[in-house]
């Protein structure tokens, strides 16, 4: 099973001018410029125009910048809601309408940045909107930012994983599994040895073991990777549910008190507005994703073992006549992933709480995994996109005290919209690795 | 698949559905543990005799092996996966049983403390492990079929229609889940269709106040449109866009379960008066009428699902659009190549399966629960994965599979009341099973049983056939 359908819909015409990549494959599949990305745009900025614009709130937004531990102060920024719902939906129109001409005009696809701007754009002109209409339309924009970074590790953790799994051409469905493992084991071993970090170690270990199962049996026994996937975030919830009540449960303070990873500040760095507390005041864990983000990034993209790992999830045979061996580089690497996976599973027991409950993990791995392919299979892009589902369940906790107009279950069903929105149309121009999910039989 | 394979792959399948987990542990220990299973036929019929446990079931053959009529005997990895052989069918839920076995142990007391004095007297500690393990799953057993000390037949009797009842949810969305998977689609979307589905028809159900009989005809209709429309909605993206329906039914999920809750929290469905998000009790004339009297929970949902079985059988087997659905899932690019509408199958096999899994919401509302929660599709929609799988998605090998884990999940309360062994032992082995059963290799090598060790080539070759059911 191939993870995208790239058959190009009958009728389409067939558009020459070839993209100046140099993989053939790669300029098949991304040919015809489509009318998804300025369609979906457009949607979404008349949307933008009426609800944040025109039916926008009258009310001043007050964001707040600096928080009490700063080195020093910045005035709120207030803005008036409705103004700036119409200045920033024209602008979203403007995108639209740009993106429309391009490819009614010249067939072209907008430029790069288009998407990302619109993104921007429009978040913030929906974030004034809500804070708005608030019955206290004020937040602190730095808490916001760094609630969101938080709730955001297990997740940019998972689409790492995510990414290093299917870059090799493994489907991984089991990031949720590999969370949970992760989760339960970080607890039981800080428990049991009192070191967070022993556990943290543990969760590691955890998160590989599931994913070496994966492996086995997708390479090995090359079944089908998204069955075993499904079936393993199954087995892991069973297991981890089983143990939680037969060994977790019969002495908690044994078994079931881990402690916490202590947050560790960065003298004088960690005092900046908005970006200290986010990259300067965070777990050791917290620090570990942005060196996690870093490394793979620059392994997968700057390294030879990098370029390997590409050539096996684009190419398998090719990578195979040049002498790479691919079932080792698939098992590895998925192996690897389920490590990360299993790190980022450690926030939930070692940092956000001291304890472990069933299914603590709640259907992050799933959006972890929405994640890697809003962020294309790349790790800074997987980073921000879970940064933006982060973001979204920050603000739907925050949005429910300060009370605004929207539903908070509808804030909180964003993210899954937007995922939706993504992968029918906003990222219609990016593609899977070439061999994702399709297993290498070697002969 | 050769003609004289054909009676003995009629035998294998045909043993496989629902083995009880306690004969099976009989049949274990007695038949297949001193066998050298050198022999595959012989291993064959010498499970398939295991004392007669395992009832057949009524899969027939053709379903099981999901060849295209007329197609080559080679197969898409897809149908490799979803089909196979009996023989592992058994194996694999006998496997799971053993290590779940292993795990209940694992974790109890008694075990724990004969393991302290193990080598002094090793005899206790594997009784231990033996009773601990047994005995949970003579719980189940009896929590699932047959309650010997119940209170009359009425009691005696009252698990199994428990697992009936169970079963009938789990049948249906594992039908949906199952017909996408024929034509080549993940549908791990059955939770977000169920709960669409209970939205509709529960909101039917109490609102409206209609004459008995069309009340219930419009709480199903509303219930099948419900899921259907939210299946189609996959179909609709994935042939359209080319969205991956994995990623958009997971996403799908969620949507509906807030959706769900955020319909609860509202003066529209959220009953008078209550604190708790919880809906209003559907009419009387709104709901199944029950099998068997007010004794058992038993409802009409069951009759629908066998309904349901039959005619996705009918659908894929003697239709013409079920033959489409199979070829796109056999081969897309062929059956684009072959002038069918690969889009509309997308689309038509999505709105059927989600219909399906929306009957399954039907049965919670206007059947079991009667009410509807946010907990309206429990754990259905996922669990209809595995029975989809289990059942190697043909519609009979789903209703045993359903059967199996309804059973299973039925008698899991009974376990852990009396045992106090976890539910979740359950997700164990049932996930166990499917992942043995999708790895057949890796269940023969455990049991000695590869075909590597075949004495004469030709002999060995049709013995294979009969051990992969003609399918591998």
């Amino acid at each position: 099973m191939s993870t995208t359908a790239t058959s190009p819909v009958p009728g389409q015409p067939q558009q020459g001018k070839p993209q100046p990549d140099k993989n053939r494959r790669q300029a098949e599949s991304a040919k015809p410029v489509t009318w998804k990305l300025p369609v979906t745009l457009s949607v979404l900025a008349t949307v933008a125009f009426i609800f944040f614009g025109l039916l926008g709130p009258q009310a001043t937004a007050k964001f707040g910048v600096s928080s009490g531990g700063d080195f020093f102060q910045l005035p709120a920024i207030e803005v008036p809601a409705f103004l700036s719902g119409i200045v920033l939906s024209l602008i979203l129109l403007g995108l639209a309408g740009y993106a429309l001409v391009l490819k009614a005009r010249q067939n072209q696809r907008p430029p790069r940045w288009l998407p990302a701007v619109f993104t921007v754009v429009f978040v913030v002109a929906f974030l004034i909107w809500v804070v708005g209409g608030a019955r206290t339309p004020s937040i602190s924009l730095a808490g916001l930012l760094a609630g969101s970074v938080t709730l955001a590790v297990p997740i940019v953790f998972g689409s790492l994983s995510g990414v290093l799994c299917e870059r090799a051409g493994v489907v991984n469905i089991a990031i949720e599994g590999q969370l949970l493992g992760g989760a339960f084991t970080a607890a039981l071993v800080a428990s049991l040895t009192h070191n967070p970090y022993l556990g943290l170690l543990a969760a590691a270990v955890a998160g590989a073991l599931v994913s070496m199962v994966l492996a086995l049996f997708s390479i090995k026994y090359v079944v089908n990777q998204i069955i075993v996937g499904v079936v393993l975030n199954v087995l892991v919830s069973g297991l981890t549910g089983f143990l939680f009540t037969t060994v977790m449960q019969s002495d908690p303070e044994k078994y079931n008190s881990p402690g916490e990873l202590p947050n560790i500040e960065i003298p004088v760095l960690s005092g900046i507005p908005v970006i200290g507390p986010i990259l300067f005041k965070q777990s050791v864990v917290g620090y570990l994703m942005y060196v996690a983000v870093i490394v793979i990034w620059i392994g997968l993209f700057k390294t030879k073992w990098g370029l390997r790992v590409r050539a096996v999830g684009e190419h398998p045979q090719a990578a195979d006549t040049l002498g790479i061996k691919v079932n080792a580089t698939r098992f590895w690497n998925v192996t690897i992933g389920g490590a990360v996976a299993g790190i980022g599973g450690s926030f939930f027991t070692l940092v956000a709480i001291d304890s472990f409950t069933k299914e603590i993990s709640g259907g992050r791995g799933f959006i972890a995994l929405a994640a890697m392919i809003l962020g294309r299979w790349n790790p800074i892009g997987a980073f921000f996109a879970a940064l933006l589902f982060g973001f979204a369940d920050n603000l739907q906790s925050i949005v429910t005290i300060i009370g605004t107009p929207v539903p908070s279950q509808f804030m909180a069903m964003l993210p899954y919209v937007v995922t939706v929105f993504a992968v029918a149309g906003l990222v219609g121009r990016s593609r899977p690795p070439a061999a994702d999910g399709i297993p290498y039989v070697k002969g | 698949m050769s003609e004289n394979t054909e009676p003995r792959e009629n035998t294998g399948p045909r043993r496989a559905a629902a083995p009880d987990p306690d004969r099976i542990r009989a049949a274990q220990a007695t038949d297949v543990e001193p066998e050298p299973l050198e022999d595959d036929a012989d291993f064959v019929t010498s499970l398939d005799t295991a004392g007669g446990a395992h009832q057949p079931s009524a899969v027939p053959v053709s379903t099981q092996s999901g060849a295209l009529p007329g197609a080559p005997e080679e197969e898409s990895l897809l149908r490799k996966i979803f089909t196979g052989n009996g023989i592992v069918t058994i194996l694999a839920v006998l496997l799971a049983l053993i290590l779940g076995g292993f795990l209940i142990a694992a974790t109890d007391e008694v075990v724990g403390k004969t393991a302290g004095y193990f080598f002094a007297r090793p005899t206790d500690f594997f009784t231990a492990v033996w009773s601990a393990s047994t005995r949970s799953y003579v719980a189940l057993f009896q929590g699932a079929v047959f309650n010997p000390r119940g209170t009359g037949a009425v009691g005696q009797f009252s698990p199994l229609m428990e697992t009936l009842t169970i079963a009938t949810p789990l049948i249906t969305a594992g039908l949906g889940v199952a017909l996408a998977f024929r034509a080549g689609l993940f549908n791990i979307g059955a939770q977000g269709q169920i709960i669409m589905a209970g939205i509709l028809a529960s909101w039917v159900g109490f609102a409206l106040h209609l004459p008995l009989g069309l009340h219930l005809l419009l709480v199903l209709v509303a219930g099948v449109i419900g899921g259907a429309v939210w299946g189609g909605i996959v179909g609709v993206l994935k042939a359209r866009t080319g969205a991956h329906e994995v990623i958009v039914t997971i996403m799908l999920n969620y949507i509906a379960l807030y959706f769900l809750r955020y319909l609860l929290d509202t003066d529209l469905f959220q009953r008078p008066g209550a604190d708790t998000p919880i809906s209003p009790i559907v009419d009387p004339s709104a709901a199944y009428p029950l099998l068997f009297g007010s004794q058992y929970r038993l409802h009409l949902g069951f009759l629908l699902a066998i309904a349901a079985t039959v005619f996705v059988w009918w659908l894929l087997n003697r239709s013409t659009i079920g033959f489409e659905f199979r070829a796109v899932g056999a081969n897309p690019k062929a059956a684009l190549t072959a002038g069918i509408n690969v889009s509309r199958a997308t689309i038509l096999v999505m709105t059927i399966a989600g219909g399906l899994a929306g009957l399954a919401g039907v049965a919670q509302v206007a059947g079991t629960e009667k009410v509807l929660t946010d907990g309206v599709a429990a754990t259905y929609g996922f669990d209809a994965i595995t029975v989809a799988l289990l059942g190697r998605s043909s519609p009979w090998g789903t209703f045993a599979a359903g059967l199996l884990f309804g059973a299973f999940r039925a008698g899991a309360v009974q376990m852990q009341i009396q045992t106090g062994t976890p539910i979740d032992i359950v997700l164990v082995v049932q996930s166990l099973i499917v992942l043995f059963i999708a790895a057949p290799p890796l269940v023969r090598a455990i049991f000695g049983l590869n075909p590597r060790k075949k004495k004469a080539a030709t002999a060995g070759k049709t013995k294979q056939a009969a051990i992969t059911g003609g399918a591998a």
